[in-house]
């Protein structure tokens, strides 16, 4: 196994215990989802998929990141404090005062793109973002990280329509597929059929990667071309609660966060 | 021969609010590059078809998506773009209210959003095209502009203003070809209100088409000798608490009208500031906790009673109440 390779399950090793601490202090919050997708972010952040220069005079040059299921922005949170977005400064997650809000602020920190939390918006904002780029001839380009749970919402399928309709190949929606939300899984609450064809048949390129094998993930995003006319869809099927066992694929873990005796067991099972 | 003539200048003098949007936004568009029109399917009934003709790269036509149109708006405006998203009121606000929320106001995102088709007085689309909630909705969301003008050209001001400030903008207007209260040199002012006459025995407050028929209701309690006053009043958030604060103390009594309902609209806006500064006895031309109905458009103001002669009694009625 390569060196890269290693440091990236390392990362996101780190971003699961910095979530789980960070949701540990807060006293509630969205755990599970943030365990879940720690893979990806490292991928995404920490191994050359997303431009993501934050010093001040390289800001506008970024590649543009929205998450769109503002939920698990603990994982978000946890993987800009990796990146030195907050310096020194240890901020409480959801406590009065603190720019590390329940859900992402845009108005409290920067590098959030749009303010998300109810579903089916920030993915419309993705495809305003990557409209914008594209009509001023820049060639960066929009992630987005969106649940299988916000593809209920009408509004998600307005923008994945309309994301084909204006020819949107800078835009790229990363699909957190654990097959769970917040009531049960999502086969039992509601009908999502198979969200693979249907981004397909409204003109999206689909591309499928287990969230959790690195070099599967590197690899996917290595494919995903760029000018071709069409925007794109990384589905990652992902275990929700990943890396802590008694958390994995137990949706009641999906609203809340660890207490005491969660806590310390899922820290001791992260440092093995 | 000379019947025609006048007739032929008073077709010329009604113009609609739409059209105002319309010839605005062209005319803004040859100069500032960064406005963008989206149309959620209604590009005619906006009137901005002259717009995607001239401006095509600058014109999205988002179909019938009112939230993915609002959203889509967000994400340009966040990028520097000034989007102005055309749709009835009723979809725009009311069908997107939480993108509204969350991607435009909250984001503070330099959005502005254009509603026509307001009130019970567009008529025969009924109930559920008539937007009588549209101002509540919108004055409830924090760090919105709402603008509400009165004919053509206050709406082509308004626009002009819309587009050179920056935030969140909501401009309401209704449908119909009406009676012009101003020109193209009135002045407009973010927050100012326009005082059309100065009167003694009280103020008539109204916005959009209630304007005019508020001019038509002074003249008609002058026939009773009571001289009052009227305000047209284009922006309803920032209110001009100053201008309204001044009236209330001179001239001690408000009637305000609008097409829109009683809840949360003008009337509603006025009375929480003066109850809390001034209060005066004021009385309320507007619609009573009611759906309208298809119809021609002066028989719904007759019948959900926003029309002149509800402002005339209603003038009267405040007469008879005191501070």
């Amino acid at each position: 196994m390569s060196i890269k390779i290693k440091q990236l399950e390392n990362v996101a090793r780190n971003l699961r215990h910095d979530t789980t601490e960070m949701l540990y202090r807060a006293g509630s919050g969205h755990w599970g989802g943030s365990l879940g997708m720690a893979d990806i972010f490292a991928a995404l952040f920490f191994g050359g998929i997303i431009y993501y220069p934050w010093k001040k005079n390289q800001w506008n040059r970024r590649d543009r990141f929205i998450l769109s299921c503002g939920h698990i922005c603990p994982i978000f949170y946890a993987t800009l404090d990796r990146l030195g977005f907050f310096g020194d400064k240890k901020a409480i997650l959801r406590k009065l005062g603190s720019p590390l809000q329940g859900h992402p602020s845009h108005i409290h920190i920067e590098a959030v793109e749009t303010s998300t939390g109810p579903l089916g918006q920030g993915v419309g904002v993705a495809v305003g973002k990557a409209l914008a780029l594209k009509m001023q001839k820049k060639k960066q380009r929009v992630f987005c990280v969106t649940s299988d749970g916000e593809h209920e919402e009408g509004s998600t399928w307005e923008a994945i329509s309309s994301a084909a309709k204006f020819k949107l190949d800078n835009l790229i929606f990363i699909l957190d597929r654990n097959h769970l939300q917040i009531g049960g899984s999502t086969e039992e609450v509601a009908n999502l059929g198979n969200l693979a064809e249907r981004y397909r048949f409204l003109g999206w390129d689909v591309f499928q990667t287990n969230g959790h094998i690195m070099p599967e993930i590197l690899d996917t995003f290595r494919k995903v071309k760029r000018a071709n006319g069409r925007p794109k869809l990384v589905i990652a099927e992902t275990t929700m609660g990943k890396g802590v066992s008694f958390v994995e694929n137990d949706y009641r873990y999906h609203g809340r966060a660890p207490n005491e005796e969660e806590y310390k067991k899922a820290v001791t099972e992260l440092r093995k | 021969m000379k019947n025609l003539q006048s007739e032929i200048k008073n077709l010329q003098l009604k113009m609609s609010c739409r059209q105002g949007y319309g010839d605005e936004i062209l005319a803004l568009a040859k100069k500032n590059k960064k406005i963008i029109v989206l149309s959620a399917d209604l590009m005619d009934s906006l009137r901005v078809a002259e717009f995607k003709k001239k401006f095509p790269n600058k014109f999205l036509e988002m179909g019938v998506s009112e939230a993915n149109m609002i959203s889509v708006a967000a994400g340009l405006a966040l990028e520097g773009f000034v989007p102005f998203t055309s749709s009835f009121a009723v979809f725009t606000p009311n069908q997107a209210v939480s993108q509204i929320r969350v991607s435009v106001a909250y984001n503070k995102a330099n959005v502005k959003i254009v509603g026509s088709h307001a009130g019970v007085s567009i008529g025969a689309d009924g109930a559920t095209h008539q937007a009588l909630e549209d101002i509540a909705i919108m004055r409830a969301i924090p760090g919105v502009t709402i603008f509400a003008p009165a004919d053509y050209w206050q709406t082509r001001r308004a626009v002009r203003a819309a587009a050179k400030m920056n935030g969140p903008v909501y401009i309401r207007f209704g449908r119909g070809d009406i009676e012009q209260i101003t020109n193209e040199k009135t002045p407009f002012k973010i927050g100012e209100a326009q005082i059309l006459k100065k009167g003694k025995s009280g103020t008539i407050i109204a916005h959009g088409e209630s304007v005019h028929r508020a001019l038509l209701a002074v003249a008609e309690l002058a026939k009773e000798k009571l001289d009052f006053g009227v305000v047209n009043l284009p922006t309803i958030k920032p209110l001009d608490e100053k201008t309204i604060l001044n009236l209330a103390r001179k001239t001690k009594r408000f009637v305000i009208a609008e097409d829109h309902q009683l809840t949360g609209g003008l009337g509603s806006a006025v009375a929480e500031f003066l109850a809390e500064k001034y209060a005066i006895p004021m009385e309320f031309v507007a619609i009573r906790d009611k759906f309208g109905e298809s119809g021609e458009a002066e028989k719904l103001v007759k019948k959900y009673h926003i029309d002149t002669e509800d402002i005339v009694e209603a003038g009267k009625r405040v007469m008879g109440r005191k501070r």
